[in-house]
């Protein structure tokens, strides 16, 4: 598809400066709002002309929604806009929880992450060109996926959890947010609601137009770290094939605490694979109360990649998904871009 | 017989220069209607809270100025078409080269990624507003022309930009936090080796001047 120099279309434009009046708005338009925070996910379906609302609700006069502040447990709100470079830079997300700290730092470029918010990394629509370019697929409300078809390249696709779409999330905070049991804080003008960030997302089988939970007229507004995983073992890997800055082709995130070289406790996410972040659920029981040694870290991997089903290109998937888990469970030196 | 004394209503002796200057005349009378008495785009928007307005004043390097500025404007589209900024260039207009960037409030951003009014109380700093007011080029140009930093230079201003934000923050880097620092900007030129060296020479440079 050719690429637009132009202008977007029109919309029209607000700039609430509290989230009451953006929830206001929210409620007024529902369907023909969108809500922007950075724009770095946003302009791209705008200026495609692949997507289109009347009106747009821009929530980077809303201060109420930026910064990080401790909670009464010991963990920390980040306000949903809070841009990544401010996450990457707070002196209490770098203390302790330095694997969101991470896994923030290996987004994209610094004028994105400048700008990019964390309740847009984790909100922002997959990746999938054939959905992004305009395709009348299953998840863009049509009748067939083109990324899962005889001739179709599908290498960056999903090998967990397809359900007639094949696409992924492509979210570098969300698998660290989830490993560190967060809370995402939605609001809507009927009031606020609290999920576990695990269920924040959800998959095609749940909703296939939707990557996350929210509904027309709600609002992330903050994501609460609460304060068991503070200070745990953590790692942090990201996969891409451009290691400047890209998209992730696998990550994973998984924080373990470690007595005397036995596995007490971990969670475990990876990204990437499927249209969710994926736990692994199955993972974390089959190492708790093991020796942290190479034997577990074999049988992690191996069990990691159970039932995964690969598509046309994307077999590759399978040994990095066993291998990162591997390398989680090793603790390996950080491998860093 | 002399053109003025036809009749006016023989179009085929319309010149193209006398044409061309009604119809810009005539859209520009009609825009400008337009845009006067139009009535709102949507219902009751005028009193819903944080309803914008189209003419602002935008701090652009230094100097205010007075702008028309649509709701989906890009303030790359601002600088270039209606500031007549166009230092800062268009690449891919899709967040990805880091041509069009810009210092907004010192710190570097991509602006063909954002909406003009969204900066509205912002301080925007474009590669016209870095040389001082006497010509002497920041140290970052002039690092670029003593290293011959560039090949056809269109990403350059994007770089030099991206560089005098980076410089801020880290004043001493090394060339790999240097290379990290500038890593939102593309050069299809593959002069990567030369830019960094000069964005290096740059770094001694401020050191020198501060």
């Amino acid at each position: 598809m050719a690429i637009i120099h132009d202008v977007m279309p029109v919309f029209e434009l607000f700039q609430p400066t509290t989230v009451d009046d953006t929830l206001a708005l929210l409620e007024t338009y529902k369907k023909d709002a969108w809500v922007l925070a950075g724009g770095l996910d946003t302009f791209d379906w705008l200026k495609d002309r692949n997507k289109r609302r009347k009106v747009v609700v821009d929530l980077s006069g809303v201060q109420e929604l930026r910064g990080v502040k401790t909670t009464a447990d010991g963990g920390i709100e980040i306000g949903a806009a809070t841009t990544l470079t401010d996450v990457v830079k707070h002196p209490l997300v770098k203390e302790k929880y330095p694997i969101l700290m991470q896994a923030a730092e290996l987004v994209a470029s610094p004028q994105i992450r400048n700008q990019g918010t964390v309740g847009g990394n984790v909100s922002q629509d997959t990746r999938c060109w054939y959905y992004r370019s305009g395709w009348s697929c299953y998840r863009a409300g049509g009748n067939i996926c083109y990324a899962d078809t005889p001739s179709a390249i599908n290498r960056e696709h999903a090998i967990f959890d397809a359900n007639r779409c094949v696409a992924v999330n492509p979210s570098d905070t969300a698998p660290a947010l989830i490993a560190l049991d967060a809370r995402m804080v939605i609001r809507s003008s009927d009031g606020e609601r609290v999920v576990d960030a695990e269920t924040y997302f959800i998959g095609p089988s749940i909703d296939i137009t939707r990557m996350t939970v929210l509904r027309p007229g709600e609002l992330l507004t903050a994501i609460r770290v609460p304060a068991t995983w503070a200070g745990a073992e953590f790692y942090f890997e990201k996969v891409r094939e451009r290691q400047v800055w890209d998209f992730p082709l696998v990550n994973v995130a998984a924080v373990l605490k470690v007595s005397n070289g036995t596995i007490a406790g971990s969670r475990i996410v990876i990204n990437a694979v499927a249209a969710h972040p994926v736990r692994l659920k199955a993972v974390e029981d089959a190492v708790a109360g093991k020796r942290r040694n190479e034997e577990t870290a074999r049988m992690a991997g191996e069990l990691a990649v159970q039932g995964a089903r690969p598509l046309a290109h994307n077999g590759y998937k399978i040994p990095l998904v066993r291998n990162l888990v591997k390398r989680a469970i090793r603790g390996e030196a950080q491998a860093r871009a | 017989m002399t053109v003025q004394e036809q009749t006016p209503q023989e179009p085929s002796h319309v010149s193209r220069r006398t044409f061309i200057k009604v119809v810009i005349a005539s859209g520009a009378a009609v825009s400008a209607s337009a845009y006067l008495f139009r009535g709102p785009t949507l219902l009751g928007q005028g009193s819903l809270p944080g309803a914008v307005e189209r003419l602002m004043t935008l701090n652009v390097n230094g100097q205010m100025r007075r702008v028309d500025v649509m709701k989906q404007e890009t303030l790359a589209m601002t600088l270039r078409y209606k500031l007549g900024l166009t230092g800062t260039k268009l690449g891919c207009d899709r967040s990805e080269c880091g041509a069009c960037t810009v210092l907004i409030d010192d710190v570097p951003h991509y602006s063909c990624s954002i909406l003009t009014h969204t900066v509205r109380a912002k301080k925007i700093l474009t590669i016209e507003g870095l040389e001082t007011a006497n010509g002497t080029l920041h140290p970052v140009q002039q690092a670029v022309v003593d290293e011959q930093g560039f090949q056809c230079a269109f990403c350059m201003s994007g770089f030099i930009m991206a560089t005098v934000g980076f410089l801020k923050t880290n004043p001493d880097p090394t060339r790999a936090e240097l290379a990290h620092g500038i890593s939102g900007n593309l050069c299809r030129c593959m002069d990567y080796d030369k830019i960094l060296r000069s964005m290096m020479r740059a770094a001694q440079y401020m050191q020198r001047t501060t």
